[in-house]
């Protein structure tokens, strides 16, 4: 084994022999099913109720403005469920400053950027499988609750699998933007206090604020929600657009080139402000 | 058998803004004895250590393994095993999980931490998690970890802190047989009565600098020592010591007289025909002397001369 692969395996290890991976898949499972359940029955409700169930599947005649209802709900995965790897990253990381367990880690790995890049692919695939998790949420239940009302849940249709492909990409990228945050903010309650009042109060109340004027609209994409949402291509977000004009997103390669960026610039500078200092 | 290797501190200094933690320390550790390394709390032991380890960067002066740096080892656990002061555990992790993290980081066969646990008296609560433990339970699977890469060099950052008087029997004899195997052992103590039993060389230092390096007993003879002496007729003995022109106080149990050697002592007390019934080195000398070294420094009398 190649001491990369051996510095993966640690890594791997060290989220499976602890509860937090399970017990924070186990609540972002519970909290998807049920928003995605509830809107779901919602919508496919006064949809089918409303209009005829045939022109229900096309979306844009039954939902005017809203988009189509499968993806809108299918989103909820990343759009709703994105703060779930972040805290993961963010807490896997401030752990090993917590419990100081950065000694015994730097003693079996003195090389610090390998054991950093190696932790953040790591994030990766638990951050995709919390993507699939996530998916079995929205997805599954949403499906099964839209097609109970007999309305088209589109799960022959491409669009959605690509739905579906690109939320387990965004999933993963959000969950080592937790890594980098980590070590940018070291300490484990300030960066959970930092993820939740960004992710849920700050970032929605600039993105909504930003939809008033053309200029800090284009700005407001580069939010790193909104490039999420543009990755993903559906966001429950864009039915709170002014006017009923949702806002355009960048498209979703861009979407997920401003993510990494995000990522990387918190995790090069974690590295250099915190993660290669003396430990002691 | 795994083999021991020189350890080699050289003119390594490191400041925290305006504070020196350690000032200039030179000094070698041998295989195949156990040396103490000693200071007051606060002295600049840890740091050391960490410097050694590539946990804490240097500002000047390099430390070196065997010639190479620490982070320049190519295998650092199989070379070097170290248990520092700071419990480094998750608490929800099994003791067994916790050295599988690190056996999997430097590519060790599971094996081992069976092996380890075993050796360390741990053997019974591997799948309990580290949460659980008491404090000398964790300093035990601290030293598992020390030991999960046979390596012939062992570097102890306060190993006997919390220890119940088993443990610390058990430890005593555990730091001679790895010196008796040729390994390198460097266990440092903000106590000497503590590792006394268990030393071979001491390494003092107080304030960030050395002020003491060598053999055990040499810290007996290079602190001014006493000889208790005592005698039925004690008014007879002050005077014959006073004759000689020897220096002495009166203490509860006899005369401490301020000579290096007791033959001396006997010497003038047989000459002037004093009946002796106590003649011995005082008892308390290595203590003393250690605590003579280190307040000496701090009261400005010792420093980088010595």
């Amino acid at each position: 084994m190649t001491s990369f692969s051996r510095a993966l395996g640690a890594e791997f290890a060290k989220l499976g022999t602890t509860r937090l991976w399970w017990v924070l898949a186990a609540v972002m499972f519970g909290y998807i099913a049920l928003l995605a359940g509830g809107l779901s029955a919602l919508f496919a409700g006064i949809e089918s109720g409303a209009i005829s169930p045939d022109a229900a599947g096309t979306g844009s005649q039954g939902l005017a403005g809203f988009g189509s209802l499968p993806p809108l709900i299918y989103s909820f995965a990343s759009s709703v469920g994105y703060v779930f790897p972040v805290l993961l990253g963010t807490l896997a990381t401030t752990g090993e400053f917590r419990h100081q367990t950065l000694t015994p880690t730097f003693l079996a790995n003195p090389r610090r950027a390998q054991v950093l890049g190696a932790k953040t692919i790591a994030l990766f695939v638990v951050g995709a499988v919390f993507g699939v998790v996530a998916l079995l949420a929205s997805v599954g239940v949403g499906a099964l609750v839209i097609n109970a009302f007999d309305v088209d849940p589109l799960l022959a249709d491409s669009a959605t699998w690509a739905l579906i492909g690109r939320t387990v990409l965004a999933m993963a990228i959000w969950s080592t933007i937790g890594v980098g945050l980590g070590v940018l903010v070291h300490s484990q309650v300030a960066s959970i206090v930092i993820v939740l009042a960004f992710t849920q109060f700050v970032e929605p109340l600039l993105r909504f604020a930003s939809l008033f004027t053309d200029v800090t609209r284009g700005i407001g994409n580069y939010l790193p929600g909104a490039a999420s949402d543009a990755l993903v291509g559906a966001s429950f977000f864009t039915l709170a657009a002014p006017g009923g004009t949702p806002a355009a997103l960048l498209e979703w390669w861009q979407g997920g080139l401003v993510l990494l960026a995000y990522m990387l610039a918190a995790t090069v500078i974690g590295y250099a402000v915190s993660w290669k200092r003396d430990v002691t | 058998m795994p083999v021991g290797a020189v350890i080699e501190f050289s003119n390594i200094t490191k400041t925290f803004g305006n504070v020196t933690a350690v000032d200039n320390l030179s000094f070698t550790v041998e295989p195949g004895r156990v040396t103490g390394f000693l200071g007051p709390n606060g002295a600049g032991k840890t740091t050391t250590l960490r410097m050694l380890l590539g946990l804490v960067a240097p500002t000047s002066g390099t430390a070196t393994i065997d010639g190479i740096r620490y982070r320049d080892l190519p295998r650092p656990l199989q070379t070097v095993g170290a248990a520092l002061e700071a419990a480094s555990f998750h608490p929800g992790r099994s003791a067994r999980n916790h050295l599988a993290v690190y056996a999997i980081a430097a590519g060790l066969p599971s094996a081992r931490i069976d092996a380890v646990l075993h050796t360390v008296g741990l053997g019974a609560h591997g799948a309990q998690r580290v949460g659980g433990f008491s404090l000398g339970m964790r300093q035990r699977l601290g030293l598992a970890f020390t030991l999960l890469g046979d390596p012939g060099v062992l570097v102890l950052d306060e190993p006997i802190n919390g220890l119940d008087p088993e443990g610390i029997k058990w430890i005593r004899g555990f730091l001679r047989t790895m010196a008796d195997e040729g390994r390198t052992v460097l266990v440092s103590s903000h106590l000497l009565s503590e590792v006394q039993q268990s030393v071979d060389d001491v390494i003092i230092i107080a304030d960030g600098a050395l002020v003491h390096r060598g053999t055990l007993s040499s810290l007996e003879t290079e602190a001014a020592p006493r000889i208790l002496v005592d005698s039925p007729d004690r008014t007879a003995l002050e005077a014959a010591l006073s004759q000689a022109g020897i220096e002495f106080s009166t203490g509860r149990t006899g005369l401490f007289a301020a000579a290096p050697d007791p033959a001396l002592i006997g010497h003038i007390a047989f000459s002037a025909g004093v009946e002796l019934s106590a003649l011995h080195r005082e008892r308390k000398g290595l203590e003393e002397a250690f605590l003579a070294l280190v307040n000496g420094h701090a009261n400005g009398n010792g420093g980088e001369s010595r």
